[in-house]
């Protein structure tokens, strides 16, 4: 993206597809373009506009690790008319990809801390990226904990990647499906988000939240955490409003002042108190 | 201050204008289409029309167009090749003739804007390549309010030669940028020089209606007030407040082509659409009129003064003149100065 052209996309190429629950695919992304693929550079948290030529762009974050150099990988539900278009891509397709854009998870203040991580559905992949670069980086870190929930077995993304999770001696995993999701052979917990992390009672002391999820996961959640003696200010999360440039322009993804592809997507609970309920 | 102070005959502006069509430049100005006046290319001087208190469309077109088209895309044997129209596209030089100080103070506001932290190249070659000839305001209307906005109706903020009507048929020149200046020394011939003289007595008077900064300081406290659903009851959502002003400058990327071939465009867009901020899970941060209302107040008068500096309005009165509602943003800026608590 030498260009002035802030709207020009690199040209990057389909070289995985995984399919990883009903709707949901994980593409990992290679650029095609040599010189593209050596300046570019991104931070955990932030977010890119992935386009498929004819039909337009579509936001969401990028779900891996920047400590896995040379790709990319999104993840994403086929719901709109974009992702629709991205999910005929096949391996060798050749799709568009602008970014990275938005702020960062300041990870560097979190080392020697515990991090808890707490994610529902869809919403695992923004926090994937923050898992494997702490993995990859795990000796600057204290405990990490990882309480995932999907509303049914199907529905869980990574499963591969919670089941190596799960085997590791330096991670506590917890999952756990909405009552009724849960199959014959199910090993993890049924119930709610909330009251799962209830039941673990994780300690608030020197740890980090950071939480992703349907709106009515983290609106059950948040007061779940100050219960347990986490501080707003410790307790972390992304904002998605709908966007079309990434880069402050296009002024639709604002809460009240704040622009969530610019200060955000990353804020603490207590930045999401100070701002009106615009998101 | 201006770098040069001159006076022109009416007839030496026309033939100034005549002269910049034949040097091959393009001459956006004010003429008559289907009543309304509208900034349009000029083939001919005797088309320009001067008696007129503003033109139905901003020229913010000659920075922002409706459809930018910015890159396009083919399959050639199987490989995806882009071609970006930022980079190797010519520019046309233009000359805009005509503006108010409003709108020229506006053209600034949005080349700041674009220009803000990640300059976007389209807004700012085609500023490069703009000269802006604007005409002070010897008449206004009640739609206008440019002094509580902080511009006034000579103001020269954003114009690179401004011209001032002094009556019988002269106009008094201040070049104000070396762009101005460039093309007043290749058509010199045509202006006599003058002493510096003041404006004031042959520009339109407009009283102070409300201050945009107590404007400012009300909204930052003004979220949850009752004040935007009883304003925003008869709002359409229809846009044609965006679309008219020449500060409006929100916009959508859509494609057009199949994959194949095709464009990526850069189009106009409202704040006052429901689809703007519509997730596609079905959520909207933005689901009554009301808020999609006060977005348009806060964006111009709190968000834009508080991020970048600059004010979202000039007073041009389009939007009011524009509703097919009848709302009216001079009212309601005046009432939140007058029902908000400061």
């Amino acid at each position: 993206m030498s260009s002035s052209n802030i709207y020009k996309p690199y040209l990057m190429q389909i070289e995985k597809v995984i399919d990883e629950a009903p709707g949901v695919k994980t593409f990992r992304l290679r650029f095609t373009n040599d010189a593209d693929k050596e300046q570019f550079n991104f931070t955990t948290g932030q977010f890119g506009e992935y386009s498929v030529f004819g039909e337009g762009e579509s936001t969401f974050c990028i779900a891996s690790s920047p400590t896995r150099k040379d790709y990319i990988e999104c993840t994403f539900r086929q719901a709109g008319r974009v992702t629709s278009a991205l999910a005929q891509k096949e391996e060798g397709d050749v799709i568009g990809f602008r970014g990275p854009y938005g702020n960062i998870f300041p990870l560097e203040e979190w080392y020697g801390k515990n991090l808890l991580f707490i994610a529902g559905g869809i919403a695992l992949p923004p926090l994937r990226s923050v898992i494997w670069n702490v993995l990859d980086l795990r000796d600057k870190f204290n405990d990490v904990t990882i309480l995932y929930g999907a509303r049914s077995v199907a529905d869980l993304v990574y499963k591969q990647e919670l089941d190596e999770w799960g085997k590791r001696s330096d991670v506590k995993l917890v999952t756990t499906v909405d009552p009724g999701g849960e199959t014959p052979d199910w090993k993890g917990k049924v119930g709610f988000v909330p009251s799962v992390l209830d039941w673990m009672e994780p300690s608030s002391e020197n740890t980090i939240a950071i939480v992703c999820g349907p709106p009515v996961m983290i609106k059950f959640t948040f007061p779940e955490l100050l219960k347990l003696g986490f501080t707003p200010d410790t307790i972390f999360t992304t904002l998605e409003n709908r966007m079309k440039c990434g880069v402050g322009k296009c002024g639709r993804c604002n809460v009240g002042k704040v622009y969530v592809c610019k200060d955000g997507p990353v804020f603490t609970y207590k930045q999401l108190q100070e701002l009106p309920a615009e998101y | 201050m201006s770098m040069q102070q001159r006076v022109i005959q009416h007839e030496n502006l026309l033939k100034f204008l005549g002269e910049i069509i034949s040097s091959g430049k393009q001459l956006y100005a004010p003429q008559k289409k289907a009543e309304k006046t509208y900034f349009l290319p000029a083939s001919d001087v005797h088309s320009i029309v001067f008696d007129y208190i503003q033109t139905a469309e901003s020229p913010k077109e000659l920075l922002f167009p409706k459809t930018e088209r910015m890159l396009s895309y083919e399959q050639v044997d199987g490989k995806l090749k882009m071609i970006d129209h930022a980079e190797g596209e010519i520019f046309p030089e233009r000359v805009l003739f005509g503006s108010h100080p409003c709108d020229a103070v506006a053209l600034k506001t949005l080349t700041d804007f674009f220009r803000h932290d990640v300059p976007d190249a389209f807004t700012q070659k085609r500023q490069d390549s703009l000269t802006v000839i604007s005409v002070s305001c010897i008449k206004a209307d009640d739609n206008c309010f440019c002094t509580s906005v902080g511009t006034s109706p000579g103001d020269t903020e954003g114009s690179d030669i401004l011209l001032t009507p002094i009556g019988n048929a002269k106009y008094y020149v201040e070049v104000m940028t070396e762009k101005g200046q460039s093309l007043f020394a290749a058509h010199e011939k045509y202006f006599e020089n003058s002493d510096i003289i003041s404006k004031d007595k042959y520009l339109t008077k407009m009283s102070e209606v409300f201050s945009s900064s107590e404007v400012t300081a009300r909204l930052s406290k003004a979220f949850d007030h009752p004040i935007w659903s009883d304003a925003s009851l008869r709002c359409l959502g229809c846009g044609a407040c965006a679309y008219v002003c020449p500060v409006c400058s929100c916009f959508d990327i859509q494609d057009e082509g199949t994959d194949k071939k095709g464009d990526r465009l850069r189009c106009w867009d409202s704040c006052g659409f429901s689809l703007f901020t519509l997730h596609t899970s079905g959520h909207n941060p933005r689901k009554n009129q009301s808020d999609r209302w006060r977005q348009r107040v806060m964006h111009k008068f709190s968000y834009m003064p508080e991020r970048y500096e600059l004010l979202g309005c000039v007073g041009c009165g389009r939007c009011s003149r524009a509703c097919p509602a009848d709302m009216n943003i001079k009212e309601q800026l005046k009432e939140i100065t007058e029902k908000i608590e400061g």
